[in-house]
């Protein structure tokens, strides 16, 4: 498998703190990434750097082939790279559906606004919003705008996703088929890097994690390994037989 | 297409209603007063594409329609230029002006944009007012015998009236045009937020540029028309921040965002300005009824008529954009 996306000693300054100390990692094709850590870590910051909110102080990215250091995230989404916000972002005053058309007008395909209201209802439908299509995003519930994010992001038609906490204040209902969603989504061939502070679901997601602790990449593996590294162990999880309960369940 | 939509032919309706109403009895008095009102509406839609459609407040809105009106009246007057092609090099110098200006300053936001426009406003008639080829503060006075190719002075004002319709039927059209495209839901996207725009595609600078300087071009060809319907041009009454204002307050009474609003609220308050300006009794009140009624708007229908229309009839969404 080729690396889709590759991050290459990425390094962002805020004054004098570090948020992001020289990371590197790869996403393969089809994969799905798990990016944990305590917050404040960098998570976000790093999410920002590679969709390019954020130039990177030190570092290359790499995605599709292409090195997209310092490009800005309208061209970058161009090119494939959807993501989602923690912090909801609607566009408040248009419908469930326009939010849902202009990810499809300006996305990887830069659709005319006919199709991309076509696709929009594929869309809405796939996420389960279409009930809502016709409401204004601000009238949504959260989980409907969690949704509604994800939604815009699919519509740009993108081969990487980059979802940022989706799970975060959702019930444990909305959960599961959130959870449900994401594999679907990962099914349909989309390479996926997620931040989720749900252990349990980001655990069963998640093909590799990459954990950062200060902006430092401190472990990197499969789901297992990484939850039996005592580094990792003393910087968030905090329970040595914490692998064991979270692998078991789902 | 365009012509399968109600709105369309509405706008077309308006539009030659206004061209033939003062034609019936060679009414003056109200083709005089229908000019107004059509300005207004010229303003008040262009407006429009700046704040309701893609929210940044531009105070400087005045300059477009200023520089339009001493561009169209120096080439008439000194260079000798027809009318029409005058106001439409009036039209493109503006727009590319404005589109220049606009991939400078508009990576500001909010407050300081709004700042930035009254700056270019204030520095505008400063310019203009030492700028030798342009009469300076005395401003540009047009020769007589240049109505004469129109058909003598009466013929002329026919004619500039007819001129000035017809731009704000094309205005409207734009507005609307813009409204139901890609490029309008991106701008909308600006508005709503413009940090979630950009990270789902939409190229805000580009965009936010390129509306700057579409909205600047009808007013600059209306203001070529208008100041050569008075025969002078002088910098105080042409890059007037009063108007800049009062073109704020008619859009918002309508309701910004949507094509009907802006002109509604641009025709209703060049009434009540008619209105006031010529009861002896409130004389220059006009200007304390704009302010208050900016208020009023702002704290208790930030939807403008529109909205209360909407809200009352939401069938009429359809017919009335």
């Amino acid at each position: 498998m080729s690396a889709l996306l590759e991050v290459r000693g990425v390094t962002k300054r805020f004054g004098g703190l570090v948020a992001v100390n020289d990371v590197s990692f790869t996403i393969a094709e089809g994969e799905i990434l798990g990016l944990i850590g305590p917050n404040g870590a960098g998570k976000t910051t790093l999410f920002n750097v590679v969709n390019g909110v954020f130039k990177p102080d030190q570092g290359e990215i790499a995605f599709a082939g292409q090195t997209i250091t310092g490009w800005s995230p309208d061209q970058v989404v161009r090119l494939g790279l959807a993501r989602t916000h923690q912090i909801v972002q609607p566009l408040n005053d248009m419908t469930t559906m326009e939010n849902v058309t202009v990810g499809g007008c300006f996305g990887r395909e830069q659709l005319s606004l006919e199709k991309a209201r076509q696709l929009a209802d594929e869309v809405l439908k796939f996420v389960g919003l279409s009930h809502s299509a016709h409401l204004l995003a601000r009238d949504l519930t959260i989980a409907g705008k969690k949704r509604l994010e994800t939604a815009r992001a699919l519509a740009a038609w993108p081969k990487l996703l980059l979802l940022d906490e989706v799970l975060a204040g959702l019930n444990p209902t909305e959960v599961t088929s959130m959870l449900q969603l994401i594999r679907t989504i990962r099914e349909r061939g989309v390479s996926i890097l997620m931040i989720e502070h749900l252990m349990q679901a980001i655990m069963n997601l998640s093909d590799r994690i990459v954990v950062l602790d200060f902006g430092v990449k401190i472990a990197e593996g499969q789901p297992e390994e990484v939850t039996r590294n005592p580094q990792v162990i003393e910087a968030y999880l905090g329970d040595p037989n914490i692998a064991e309960k979270l692998m078991e369940s789902e | 297409m365009i012509f399968k939509r109600p709105f369309f032919w509405v706008i077309l309706a308006v539009s030659a209603l206004f061209a033939v109403l003062p034609l019936k009895g060679n009414n003056v008095d109200l083709r005089e007063g229908l000019i107004l009102g059509a300005v207004s509406i010229i303003l008040a839609t262009n407006l429009n594409l700046m704040i309701g459609y893609t929210g940044y407040v531009n105070f400087g809105n005045i300059v477009s329609y200023g520089l339009g009106g001493y561009i169209g009246v120096y080439l008439v007057a000194s260079r000798g230029w027809p009318l029409v092609a005058a106001a439409v090099a009036a039209g493109v110098a503006a727009s590319l002006f404005a589109l220049l200006l606009g991939l400078a300053i508009l990576h500001l936001r909010g407050a300081y944009f709004a700042l930035a426009t009254i700056g270019i406003l204030e520095a505008m008639k400063a310019f203009v007012s030492n700028f030798g080829p342009w009469g300076k503060a005395a401003g540009i006075y047009l020769p007589f015998d240049v109505y004469q190719s129109l058909g003598g002075p009466m013929q002329a004002l026919w004619t500039t009236y007819f001129l000035v319709i017809v731009v704000m039927g094309l205005s409207l059209l734009l507005s609307y045009v813009i409204k139901i495209s890609k490029f309008g839901l991106g701008l909308f996207a600006i508005r709503e937020n413009e940090d979630a725009a950009i990270v789902l595609g939409v190229r805000t600078s580009l965009y936010k540029a390129m509306i700057y300087g579409i909205s600047s071009f009808f007013p600059a060809v209306a203001g070529a028309f208008i100041f050569f319907k008075s025969g002078t041009i002088e910098p105080m009454q042409a890059f007037d921040l009063t108007l800049s204002i009062e073109a704020i307050v008619m859009m918002m009474l309508g309701g910004q965002g949507t094509v009907t609003g802006a002109a509604l609220g641009a025709f209703l308050y060049e009434e009540l300005r008619g209105y006031l300006l010529t009861s002896p009794a409130l004389s220059n009140f006009h200007l304390v009824i704009a302010g208050g009624l900016l208020l009023l708007i702002v704290l208790f229908a930030p939807a403008g008529l529109m909205g209360w229309v909407y809200r009352s009839v939401p069938r009429l969404r359809r017919y009335l954009e």
